[in-house]
């Protein structure tokens, strides 16, 4: 049985990953729901959830039951085979997408194994993620065709149009990043960024704004978020394709959505911002603390809010959650090689914290354009503008003297 | 039987069933969910051969622009169930033996001829991508260019074709 | 390794299977797959020698003709899109204008 184990040792320790990161890209899928609508609500001078739970933290676990549990009709007329397969696709593509992205820089000494975060490094990862985006096109044109009704065939149409469209703005503004790392490994592109001399200003976003702001746009253009959600806005054209979708289905749509958005802001921060690098110089060694700095407070203040709070459930969970995050705090000041392993993981996750705020932000304040202002912005300004940017990095590159 | 070989009869017979489906399928959204399937399978055997980027070019620009047309025009077109013919119930029964006939003749006359392919220079290497791009550049520029050309003329005749009639 | 021969098999099956398509079915647009699927299993061969021979050249060819099979389904659809205006129907037994 050990040996049997020991033998297929990377099969099984890659199922583990893979299961692993399921279960946390699930988590945080429903908790970003939690966290947009309490962010949208705070911004529009509300509460949003926060009876469900204390602060409505448990508003995703009930949100879960009642997809789980409502009806599930079935229009009549619909291509079954097609409506079925729809949200599968879409869902399993956009999971996908999360196994090419690398968590950290250093792997961990697990058995005598060197296990690395994140599932796999392709050498052709950006690429490999931009197929899988243009697959994506697909759970949305066979959703709205075969519900068998108007709204969502013209709300597939014109999503899957708009997604088309800006995917090659997305694909071109990218171009400067991949000269100037060389290659399209993810981990090869951190690190391209990662120069002693430079420190902060090696990371791409500084050569490469115009690019970052085009593919920016791109993506959120592609995730079909505001402002350019109009194919599947509650006000607009009913729900868009996803009208004749009931719980478990629309679920599978929703969970989609969330996760490519997730999958978005970990490509800006890998790309642009560095990844995994720290802003600070490396001879900055007391910013190797500021993980614990961060966690001692917040778990403290929670521990604090939480006694005081209305519900008697309240006044339990919220100190013991509170007491955990400082636990965890704490660990990181007594054991110096965990906090040195956390580094990197850290700063990725904050970045991609500070990017899912930048989504969140902009649905709670920006309108929707127009269809037709859409279309003419992705390919008149948008495109143009990355084929630019592609222009001026290789010839940038070429008067220097590169590769 | 290791797992090179495993993966291609996995991915093989994804192909030939996708491609089986395409034929016997009747309504003309499921043959292109077919031929969707094929070039994913078709995807994976090219990275099974370690030519990973034109994997990655077959997904997006196959499987991803052209299909996605094709997806479009039977939507647009609201294409439904195809009818049987007389004629197609003829060519049906008199064909299907022939057609048999041809893909085992070609598939013969592939493996009876094994010794004039070298499977010897197969080192397992995956093709680099700066290689195929420097080959591109430099040995194919003017095929390239022309490509660029011929693109051009496709777009303008697609939308000089599609346009309705000025009244 | 998997020998050269398995894929060049493989690859003649899809073409006769899309030649099977081509001859039988009578929607349009699914003849059209048909002559997509045998430029597929053309690319095979080529990714395939070029894996046997160690050269590069296969697949740049292979790039040539995904761009061509590109810009073909492009226009042969507009076209399409035209028949089926003019005729009102996607069987291409209906399209006989030109018979005796």
């Amino acid at each position: 049985m050990i040996d049997f184990l020991a033998q297929h040792a990377d099969i099984l320790i890659t199922l583990v990953k893979i299961a692993l990161l399921l279960f946390i890209v699930l988590t945080v899928n429903a908790y970003l729901t939690w966290f947009e609508r309490k962010v949208v609500a705070h911004m529009q001078s509300r509460w949003g959830p926060h009876r469900v739970g204390p602060h409505g933290l448990l508003q995703p676990l009930a949100d879960g039951a009642k997809f789980l549990l409502k009806e599930d009709p079935t229009p009549a007329g619909v291509d079954k085979f097609t409506y079925y397969l729809a949200p599968l696709m879409a869902l399993a593509l956009a999971l996908t997408s999360i196994a090419i992205i690398p968590f950290g820089p250093d792997p961990l000494r697990i058995f005598g194994r060197d296990v690395y975060l994140g599932i796999v490094d392709l050498n052709i990862g950006l690429l490999a993620l931009f197929a899988i985006t243009a697959l994506s096109v697909y759970g949305v044109a066979l959703a709205g065709w075969s519900s068998n009704s108007k709204y969502p065939l013209l709300g597939g149409l014109r999503s899957s149009a708009q997604m088309v469209s800006y995917e090659l703005a997305l694909t071109m503004s990218v171009v400067g990043v991949l000269l100037s790392a060389g290659s399209f490994s993810l981990r090869d592109i951190i690190g391209a960024q990662a120069s002693p001399r430079l420190g902060v200003f090696g990371w791409n976003i500084f050569p490469q704004i115009l690019g970052f702001l085009c593919f920016f746009v791109a993506a959120v253009a592609e995730t079909n978020r505001v402002p350019f959600d109009l194919p599947e806005a509650e006000s607009e054209l009913v729900a868009g394709f996803h009208t004749e979708y009931a719980s478990f289905k629309f679920a599978m749509f929703f969970i989609a959505e969330y996760t490519s958005m997730i999958t978005v802001s970990c490509l800006c921060s890998i790309m642009f911002f560095g990844g995994w690098l720290s802003p600070f110089p490396a001879s900055w060694t007391f910013t190797h603390f500021l993980p614990s700095a961060i966690l001692i407070p917040f778990g403290l203040w929670v521990i604090w809010d939480g006694i005081r709070y209305e519900t008697i459930f309240g006044r339990i969970i919220l100190p013991g959650l509170g007491t955990v995050i400082t636990a965890l705090g704490a660990l990181l000041v007594v054991f110096p090689a965990v906090n040195e392993f956390i580094q990197g993981p850290f700063w990725l996750l904050s970045k991609i914290f500070v990017f899912l705020f930048v989504y969140v932000w902009m649905r709670g304040t920006l309108p929707r354009f127009r269809y037709d202002q859409l279309m003419s912005f992705g390919w008149k300004l948008l495109l143009p503008v990355s084929l630019a940017n592609a222009v001026i990095t290789a010839s940038w590159i070429l008067v220097r003297g590169g590769q | 039987m290791n797992a090179p070989l495993l993966v291609f009869f996995v991915l093989a017979t994804m192909a030939v069933l996708g491609a089986l489906n395409l034929i016997l399928q009747r309504h003309p959204i499921h043959s292109a969910l077919s031929l969707i399937v094929v070039m994913v399978a078709l995807a994976g055997l090219y990275l099974l051969m370690g030519a990973e980027f034109v994997a990655a070019v077959q997904i997006i620009v196959y499987g991803g622009a052209i299909m996605v047309l094709f997806v479009f025009v039977i939507m647009l077109l609201n294409a439904g169930v195809e009818e049987h013919t007389n004629a197609s119930k003829l060519a049906g029964i008199a064909g299907v033996p022939l057609a048999v006939a041809l893909m085992g003749f070609l598939a013969a006359a592939v493996a009876r001829s094994t010794d004039t392919v070298q499977a010897a220079a197969q080192t397992g290497a995956v093709a680099p991508t700066k290689a195929l791009a420097n080959l591109l550049f430099q040995g194919f520029v003017y095929p390239f260019e022309l490509t660029s050309f011929l693109i051009l003329v496709a777009i303008l005749g697609a939308i000089v074709l599609a346009q309705r009639e000025k009244a | 390794m998997v020998p050269t021969h398995y894929y060049l098999i493989l690859s003649a099956v899809l073409f006769g299977l899309g030649v099977v398509a081509f001859v039988f079915k009578r929607n349009i647009i699914t003849i059209f797959m048909s002559i997509e699927l045998m430029l597929n299993a053309v690319n095979l061969a080529f990714v395939a020698f070029s894996q046997a021979l160690n050269k590069l050249d296969g697949q740049v060819f292979v790039l040539f003709v995904i761009v061509v099979a590109a810009a073909e389904a492009a226009v042969g659809l507009g076209i399409i899109i035209l028949i089926a205006r003019n005729r009102q129907s996607l069987n291409v037994e209906r399209v006989d204008l030109l018979k005796l």
